[in-house]
């Protein structure tokens, strides 16, 4: 217990810190591999759409005590024989059943000799009906809608910020995230359903959202930067990012606790469904979003501002004065300790004691 | 320092106030059963069939707002005429029309939301009271209102006598206007001529022929009851057989009619818009509005036959009907026969009545077909289950998040199950008032927005103790660090919560399905965030800060200086407690060099 309050001590104070900005080159590599492998995925084996993107019927037949597949292979060969039903277990007592487009009026037959072959109430029968065109409206509307939110998101950072390269930093991280998830849909082979889409576009509010927190801190230790000469504009980054650590680490944890009961859940009881499809993208989405605040966004923002000529004359300011000897905060073992530039402020004359009252 | 407290009294008041105001609202619905305790269901958890609609012209010509709000206004009069209860009927995007109909509707109800409506002109024959007629004249007819009733209630003489009573509010007598430009207004309020000795077994000569009306037909209109809100509706949509004679309403049900075969459609018309009215010399009338308007060419020269036909045929044979989904929207008389394509229909309209009326003949003009999309049949115990399973998936990672804050934080996590408690109470009564006020529905997705947003809603309180303890850790005392680590926070807070609040309109906006009901859910969570951690989390720290437990760093508050690796604290006048501080001074670093100074000398 002490020990990690201590930890996170350590890094708040400069004691203790992880050399990710230093280290970029490494996470680059990390992450470009793994976009490369994410996009592959993407062209050989492709996502795989769920009937809202195929088009076509299907059915769920809940509070089933039998759960042998079968009988609904059966019930629809021989209403249908061209068909060919794909049929699934959902959660402990669901049977789903999707085929291709049929007639209004079949769809109410087959629902009808479902519930017969099972053994129960037409109620419990729930069908959907997908144009083919549906799947493909829900999801040129999202992509139209994340083209103006990143204009917009673009602009707002910018303006935040005070500088357009923090916000493609935390863009290129978002496309970093957004990739990613896609990738470990392709991979697993789950269904990609407009819940999923959902999903998708959550993860584009939170991975941002997760970057602003860490680039925020970046911004505040580096506002003073050209003021002293004691550390470079990539060091004093590192330290934002160790110091953001322990609330990016306690932020993700309590994000995905939810996520993940839903997904848990969702698996073990209810099958397939809109909460599940959410969760599965959203968990994914988030372990991702967390790891490329740290590892990606912040490292890459320092690499694009390290091309500023100001910030690259600091920097060899900064470097010149430690070769000279004359910077102290080389340890004694020789590596550079970055902590917080100012240890305290002044705290305005209102802080001063009190002048004694005079008659 | 009194001024940090009793600011921080002042946000609880403002949120307890606003906290009365949410669940007073509430508290009067329920009282008053204007709404229940608990937010309306959409129908993924409540279970109905939804149907999700698109609206497409087959020649590719523009579809704007307003005809898809006539396209909706047309389905929704022809659902509640079924009688069924609680239909929802809305737009998303900007061509699609989601239809939610509660339990399971029949097959009838639902081809009467998929079918397109269609916009008729048919010449009139007959024209009459809106109550229904007994044909035998031993059984009396029960009259439903007050209004006037026909005596020679046996049919062979029906006395079509639109008088000013029989108009009541509605006042369709006036909106029977005559066209053509600038003529005067004519109310068709004589008496048909020709009564029911119709039914002549010779075959019609021309649409306004009176063999046309047959004696089925006959009895057919007799029976019509224009004050049953069904037959306003088209008789649910019928349109009649186009060639043939057809008995309706008009939309207010002050008058019924007897119509001929259809002569114009929708098709026919290029154009319709409202305005005021001109007089021939092209001047204003002030306070007076036409409808204008413009056929195709076809259309143009059917429609100059037919005005020159019936414009030598007495009253009501000299009005036209124009029928929208089987209703009679606009019956005007012609005095003329009107070539050229451009017509104008004028009486006394308001602005509002000329412009709907413009509005329904543009719509029918439009060659509007309605695709079904997606159809969903959910089964209540589904939509139940469903809805049961994410409670508890909700429960169970609100537990997990208790449990962490509560392990991470220690007492100071109470802050954080306090403030979820607030931003619950707070996102319960809102749902539950927009589902009351503006008709909101949870929807499953809307449900997972909720469950997503307990993660976002935490983070903002992580965000800021994590400021505090860095503003404990530089050595301040916990009131000063509260304060300072609020001002610093509160950017951080504000700038994320925006970018949340961004994506959440922006999909709204934009979106169409489950991603809506998702994008409201987490947009309303962000603003409820917002407003707790400005006006709870901030204030009850503030005052926690000034007390013993806070304030000294017990062990257990988890805002302990010395396990922030605080062991030094400044005690004034120059003295320090506990053991060195971690920043070295000045004095240690210049030994330090020293040392490394001599360190490297000794290597050499």
């Amino acid at each position: 217990m002490a020990q990690r309050s201590s930890w996170g001590n350590r890094l708040h104070s400069g004691e203790k810190t992880y050399s990710i900005v230093g280290q970029r080159k490494r996470w680059f590599l990390v992450s470009g591999v793994l976009i490369a492998l994410a996009l592959l995925i993407l062209l050989v084996k492709g996502l795989n759409p769920g009937i809202d993107f195929r088009g076509g019927t299907e059915y769920t037949v809940s509070g089933v005590e039998n759960t042998d597949t079968t009988i609904a292979v059966d019930v629809v060969t021989e209403a249908l024989p061209a068909e060919e039903p794909r049929v699934a277990q959902v959660g402990p007592n669901g049977i789903r059943v999707q085929l291709g487009e049929l007639e209004q009026a079949r769809v109410d037959d087959l629902a009808a000799d479902l519930a017969e072959a099972y053994g129960v109430a037409e109620t419990e029968v729930s069908s959907s009906f997908i144009g083919p065109t549906w799947g493909e409206e829900v999801s040129s509307k999202a992509i139209q809608g994340l083209v103006i939110f990143l204009l917009l998101v673009t602009v707002v950072m910018t303006l935040y910020f005070r500088a357009w390269r923090m916000a493609a930093a935390a863009l290129v991280a978002l496309g970093h995230d957004l990739l990613f998830t896609a990738g470990i849909y392709a991979l697993s082979g789950f269904e990609v359903t407009p819940a999923s889409v959902i999903g998708f576009l959550t993860i584009l509010g939170y991975s941002l959202y997760d970057t602003v927190v860490v680039f925020d801190k970046v911004r505040e230790n580096t506002s003073e930067i050209f003021t002293q000469h004691r550390y470079t504009y990539a060091e004093m980054a590192n330290l934002a990012v160790n110091q953001t650590l322990v609330r990016s680490i306690n932020t993700s944890v309590v994000a995905l606790l939810p996520v993940s009961a839903i997904l848990f859940l969702g698996s073990y009881l209810l099958g397939a469904g809109t909460l599940k499809d959410i969760a599965l993208a959203l968990f994914v989405g988030m372990a991702v979003g967390t790891y490329s605040s740290i590892f990606v966004a912040t490292p890459l923002e320092v690499a694009l501002r390290g091309n500023e000529a100001r910030i690259k004359e600091h920097t060899e300011a900064v470097l010149a004065l430690r070769e000279s000897g004359q910077s102290d905060v080389i340890r004694p073992d020789g590596s550079v300790h970055v902590g917080a530039l100012t240890p305290g402020h002044h705290q305005g004359t209102a802080a001063q004691p009190k002048r004694k009252r005079r008659k | 320092m009194s001024s940090a407290v009793s600011g921080a009294r002042k946000s609880l008041m403002w949120l307890a106030s606003l906290l009365v105001i949410l669940f007073g609202l509430l508290g009067v619905g329920v009282f008053t059963d204007k709404t229940g305790p608990t937010p309306g269901l959409g129908l993924d958890l409540a279970g109905g069939q939804q149907i999700i609609l698109q609206a497409d012209t087959t020649d590719g010509s523009q579809i704007d707002e307003s005809d898809i709000n006539q396209a909706v206004e047309i389905i929704r009069k022809r659902v509640d005429a079924t009688g069924v209860a609680e239909a929802e009927i809305s737009t998303q995007g900007d061509r699609n029309i989601v239809v939610a109909l509660p339990g399971k509707p029949d097959e009838a109800t639902l081809d009467l939301v998929r079918r397109t409506a269609q916009l008729q002109f048919r010449p009139v024959l007959m024209e009459g009271d809106p109550a229904p007629v007994s044909l035998d004249p031993g059984t009396e007819t029960v009259e439903p209102t007050t209004s006037p009733t026909p005596d020679e209630a046996t049919g062979s003489d029906p006395t079509p006598s639109p008088s000013a009573d029989a108009a009541g509010e509605a006042a369709p007598a006036s909106e029977v206007a005559n066209v053509k430009t600038g003529l005067s207004e004519t109310t068709s309020a004589t008496p048909s001529p020709e009564p029911a000795e119709a039914p002549v077994a010779t075959e019609p000569t021309d649409p306004s022929d009176m063999t046309w009306i047959t004696e089925d037909l006959l009895a057919e209109y007799y029976a019509l009851d224009c004050f049953d809100p069904a037959n306003l509706t088209g008789t649910g949509g019928d349109l009649g057989d186009p060639d043939a004679g057809f008995a309706t309403c008009n939309a207010s049900g002050t008058f019924k009619y007897i119509l001929g075969p259809v002569e114009l459609t929708g098709e026919d018309i290029d154009t319709a818009s409202a305005g005021p009215e001109l007089n021939r010399l092209g001047t204003v009338l002030p306070g007076k509005y036409e409808v204008r308007l413009s056929f195709t060419g076809g259309g143009g020269s059917v429609f100059a036959d037919t005005t020159g036909r019936i414009a030598e045929l007495p009253s009501p044979r000299d009005q036209f009907g124009i029928l929208l989904d089987g209703v009679v929207i606009s019956a005007p008389s012609v005095e003329q026969s009107i070539t050229g394509g451009q017509a104008s229909i004028t009486g006394t309209f308001t602005l509002d009545e000329a412009q709907q009326l413009a509005n329904q003949l543009k719509f029918g003009a439009l060659p509007l077909t309605l695709e079904v999309q997606s159809e969903q049949v959910i089964s209540a115990t589904k939509g139940a289950e469903e809805l049961r399973n994410g409670m508890l998936a909700g429960a169970i990672g609100l537990i997990l998040v208790v449990i962490y804050t509560m392990f991470q934080y220690r007492a100071l996590g109470m802050v954080t199950v306090g403030s979820l408690l607030v931003a619950g109470g707070m996102t319960y009564a809102i749902i539950t008032l927009l589902s009351w006020g503006l008709g909101y529905r949870l929807s499953l997705a809307g449900v997972a927005g909720l469950i997503v947003a307990i993660g976002i809603t935490v983070d903002s309180f992580i965000v800021y103790f994590e400021r505090v303890k860095d503003e404990l850790r530089e050595g301040r005392s916990l009131a000063s660090a509260v304060e300072h680590a609020w001002k610093r926070a509160r950017r951080t807070i504000l700038a994320s919560d925006a970018i949340s609040f961004l994506a959440a309109l922006v999909l709204y906006m934009l979106a169409v399905g489950g991603v809506r009901g998702f994008a409201f859910t987490l947009g309303l969570i962000t603003i409820v965030d917002l407003i707790v951690v400005i006006l709870f989390t901030h204030p009850v720290l503030a005052l926690l800060a000034r007390t013993k437990f806070f304030g000294e760093g017990h062990r257990l508050s988890g805002l302990d200086p010395r396990q922030l690796g605080r062991d030094t604290m400044y005690k004034g006048r120059g003295r320090v407690a506990g053991a060195e501080s971690s920043a070295p001074t000045l004095a240690e670093r210049k030994a330090a060099q020293a040392r490394a100074a001599a360190g490297t000398q000794d290597k050499e």
